[in-house]
Parts: C-alpha cells; sequence; structure tokens
C-alpha cells in the first residue's frame, strides 16, 4: 500500500525540529532514514499529519572520538557504522551487529538514531546499547538529558522519550582493555528480524568475566538484561555452574509465542545462546555441548 | 502543507524539476511522473527488493524514500545503469545463465549484484548470495543467479576491470 497524506516539513536545525515537535505534539512524526517509518506508514499502521524530516541536519550525523567515549550522531547510517575505524576499534560489538540489520541497501539509508527512537523490540541496536552501557542524548524544549540505555527502551516501539523531544546521539563508552564481546541471533532468513538474538560486552581476568552484560532481544517487549547473569560472574565457570546458570535463566524468562516460535523455543534459543556466549568469552569449549558459534 | 512541494534532482544524469506530493514515495515519482517503469514496486515495505536503485551511489529501497527526500540527490535507475552500458555484461550473463524467468526482480537484482560486484573484486558464492539476500526473487531459486553474478565476476577480473 501507499501512505497516507501527510503535510511535510524539512527542519533546518535542530532547534527548529523541537519546536516543530513542540507544536504538533503526536500528530507529528521524526523522519530520518525513514527504513522503519516508511514501511509502518506504507502498511497504514502508522497515519502522522506531519512528517519533521530531519535529514539536512549534517550536525546530527558523524562519530567524534572523545577521551573515553565515541560520540554517535542520530543520523549516522548503519553502513557508516559498518565501515568506521573508530567503532571497529572502540565499540568492535556494534560492528558484528550491524551485519545482522536488514540488507545493504536497508543500511544504505536507516540511521542509530532512527533504530532505537523505533525500539521495534527484535532490532539489534537497542540490546547493543544496553550491553556497552551507552548514553542516549536526547533535546527538548526544556534542553539536554543524557538517559542511560537501560533506561530508555519501555515497550513495543515505546520509549521514554516525549514528543516534544529529539534524540540526538548516542554516547558509547570505550570498554576496557580486557574487554571481550558476543553477538549472535538466531534468523530464518539472512537480514530478518532475529526470533531470539543475544548481545553481551564483559571484562575477562584469569579465565574469570568479571563483569558481564548480556542483554537478548527478540524475547520480550523491549531489551532483556537476566538476573542468571550474576550466577556466572567473578567464579571459575564450571559445566555445574554454566547449567545452574542456563536452568535459572530458563525460569526467569517468559518469552512470547508468535508465527515464528513458540515461547519454549524462544527459552531453548536463549539457553543455547547464553551457554555459547559463555564459552566464547572464556575460550572454553568445553563449557557449551551446543557448540561456541 | 500537503500541498505539491518543488524537488530538483539528477536522474540518470540528466537535470529534472517537479512538483511533487509529500506522500509520493521515490519509485512512483519515477515511474507515474517520469515514466522509467524499470524500477519495479512489489512489497511496498522494503522487504522484496523490487524497487532498488541508486541514490548518490548507494543502493536504497525506493520505496522506502519520499520523492521530497530524492531533492539534490543524483538518481541512478536501471534504464541509466543500461544505457550507459556499465551493466551489459552482467545482463549478458543473466541471459546466458537463465538467471531471470519473468523478469520483475530483474532490474534490482542487477543493481544489487553490480553493487557488491564493484566494491569486491571476487565475491564468494555466499557472500553473493549475502548480498542479494534482500532482492526476492519467486522464479528461479537463485542458483542460476549466483552463477550469473560469479561468472561476471570472475570474467571482470580476466579483463582487469
Amino acid at each position: 500500500m501507499k501512505a497516507s497524506a501527510f503535510s511535510y516539513a524539512r527542519a533546518t536545525s535542530v532547534g527548529d525540529a523541537i519546536a516543530l515537535l513542540a507544536a504538533h505534539g503526536e500528530s507529528a512524526k521524526v523522519l530520518s532514514g525513514g527504513q522503519s517509518l516508511m514501511p509502518a506508514m506504507n502498511l497504514r499502521l502508522l497515519a502522522p499529519e506531519l512528517i519533521v524530516d530531519i535529514g539536512a541536519l549534517d550536525e546530527l550525523r558523524g562519530i567524534a572520538r572523545h577521551e573515553s567515549f565515541l560520540s554517535i550522531g542520530a543520523l549516522t547510517r548503519h553502513v557508516d557504522l559498518q565501515n568506521a575505524p573508530d567503532i571497529a576499534a572502540h565499540a568492535p560489538l556494534l560492528k558484528e551487529a550491524i551485519a545482522h540489520v536488514a540488507h545493504p541497501a536497508i543500511r544504505n539509508r536507516g540511521t542509530i538514531g532512527g533504530s532505537l527512537a523505533h525500539a521495534d523490540p527484535a532490532s539489534e541496536l537497542p540490546a547493543c546499547m544496553i550491553a556497552l552501557n551507552a548514553a542516549i542524548v536526547v533535546r527538548g524544549p526544556a534542553g539536554e538529558r543524557r538517559i542511560p540505555a537501560e533506561e530508555f527502551f519501555v515497550g513495543i516501539y515505546e520509549t521514554v522519550l516525549s514528543s516534544d523531544e529529539l534524540l540526538v546521539a548516542v554516547e558509547v563508552p570505550f570498554p576496557p582493555s580486557n574487554s571481550a564481546h558476543y553477538f549472535r541471533e538466531f534468523a530464518r532468513r539472512q537480514g530478518d528480524y532475529a526470533i531470539v538474538g543475544l548481545a553481551a560486552q564483559a571484562v575477562v581476568e584469569n579465565q574469570r568475566l568479571i563483569d558481564f552484560r548480556p542483554v537478548f532481544f527478540g524475547l520480550a517487549d523491549k531489551p532483556v538484561q537476566v538476573t542468571a547473569a550474576a550466577m556466572l560472574v567473578s567464579k571459575d565457570v564450571t559445566p555445574k555452574v554454566l547449567s545452574d546458570a542456563l536452568q535459572a535463566l530458563g525460569a526467569e524468562l517468559d518469552p512470547p509465542e508468535d508465527q515464528q516460535a513458540s515461547g519454549a523455543m524462544r527459552r531453548q534459543y536463549a539457553k543455547v545462546l547464553l551457554a555459547r556466549c559463555v564459552a566464547a568469552l572464556l575460550s572454553r569449549s568445553d563449557l557449551s555441548t551446543w557448540g561456541t558459534a | 502543507m500537503t500541498a505539491p512541494l518543488p524537488i530538483s534532482l539528477e536522474v540518470n544524469g540528466e537535470r529534472v524539476d517537479a512538483h511533487v506530493l509529500p506522500r509520493t514515495n521515490l519509485a512512483d515519482f519515477l515511474r507515474e511522473h517520469l515514466k522509467l517503469t524499470g524500477t519495479h514496486v512489489g512489497c511496498e515495505h522494503g522487504v522484496c527488493g523490487a524497487c532498488t536503485l541508486r541514490v548518490n551511489g548507494d543502493i536504497v529501497r525506493s520505496c522506502l524514500m519520499l520523492a521530497v527526500q530524492a531533492n539534490g540527490a543524483s538518481v541512478e535507475t536501471i534504464e541509466g545503469l543500461s544505457d550507459s552500458g556499465e551493466i551489459s555484461d552482467l545482463q549478458a550473463a543473466f541471459r546466458e545463465r537463465n538467471a531471470l524467468q519473468c523478469g520483475y526482480c530483474t532490474p534490482a537484482m542487477l543493481i544489487t549484484a553490480q553493487d557488491l560486484l564493484k566494491s569486491e573484486a571476487e565475491p564468494g558464492r555466499e557472500m553473493i548470495r549475502e548480498h542479494l539476500s534482500g532482492n526476492y526473487c519467486r522464479c528461479t531459486g537463485y542458483q542460476a543467479i549466483v552463477d550469473a553474478v560469479e561468472a561476471t565476476a570472475k570474467a571482470r577480473k580476466g579483463r582487469g576491470r
């Protein structure tokens, strides 16, 4: 189908965009790369009265390296993240995850800010932001605020952004030098939304996980951090320790059923992913009877 | 503001000035306004890939881009790539290998394959499949398409192109 009629405004500055959003409230939608918004509008799931196109705001584009963190502008495209040396060096988890986001033609238009503000529970980047302990920078009429990624996502397509606020950047802290990361997802076809996926960032010392931030996606209405992960931190992970953690993981999850997978299947996939993740992070192939890939 | 807006862009090397409704997507603008019907419209939500073309050198879904967003951009469609001869060898390989049947997906398949061949001199079959994974073909089963792209890569490498 085709999008229903709407008015269109090309924002000339961040201030201009915020003023438009403040004036039109819930009836306006921000257009960034459009790779989630346009499908929703073409399917008539969304019919905003006003589109505020921020595509010309070059100040929101690009990756800046600071002393201890990367600042990634909201309009930075997936393909830019994929190719940026600073992302490869300081946020390799993100580089790995981007390859799973849709297809090349989508990655040439889709932006990090758009993906995060859209907050699809099956998408990769929200989970990565939480695993990386990133801050989401938003600006509104009252000024700028920084929201920890783990507090940003509320539910399906829902964030703490209010209708007059614009997501302008994310700040991703550099991981410590002894960090390791893991990213995998199960999808039926290359580029599809994941049935279940896992993004994890960890600090490994003396064969132990000192810090461990596994974040699942596709398991609930927003990215999921699990308490069972704490059972694997700062101790020697024996097969028994791991299997206890997996059992606890299975008990705390209540995944949804849909046309792709049953809840039980998702729970099993989550256990497989966590086992493979721990085995990979600790380089211990003995830990996972399901392999380490 | 729902009234037509002026846009100015380049399409296959020619300057185009037009007025479009904000809701008109780039694919419909090219097909309905410019009668460039080589760009096909399939699912209209970015999944099938039939509307893939180039904007400022990058392949994009023209059903997921508004015509007003193409203001100031350089757009290349299958008509442009075909007329310039840029993909004549790839087109010949598609014919020789039976890499098309109904032809609906073919323009976008060619543009996406060319996008890969420009950046990778010797893509393996897995890489070809991955790059084409966002372009659906309901006739061929993909095998012949991958064959044609692989053969073109090898031939171009042999010619040093």
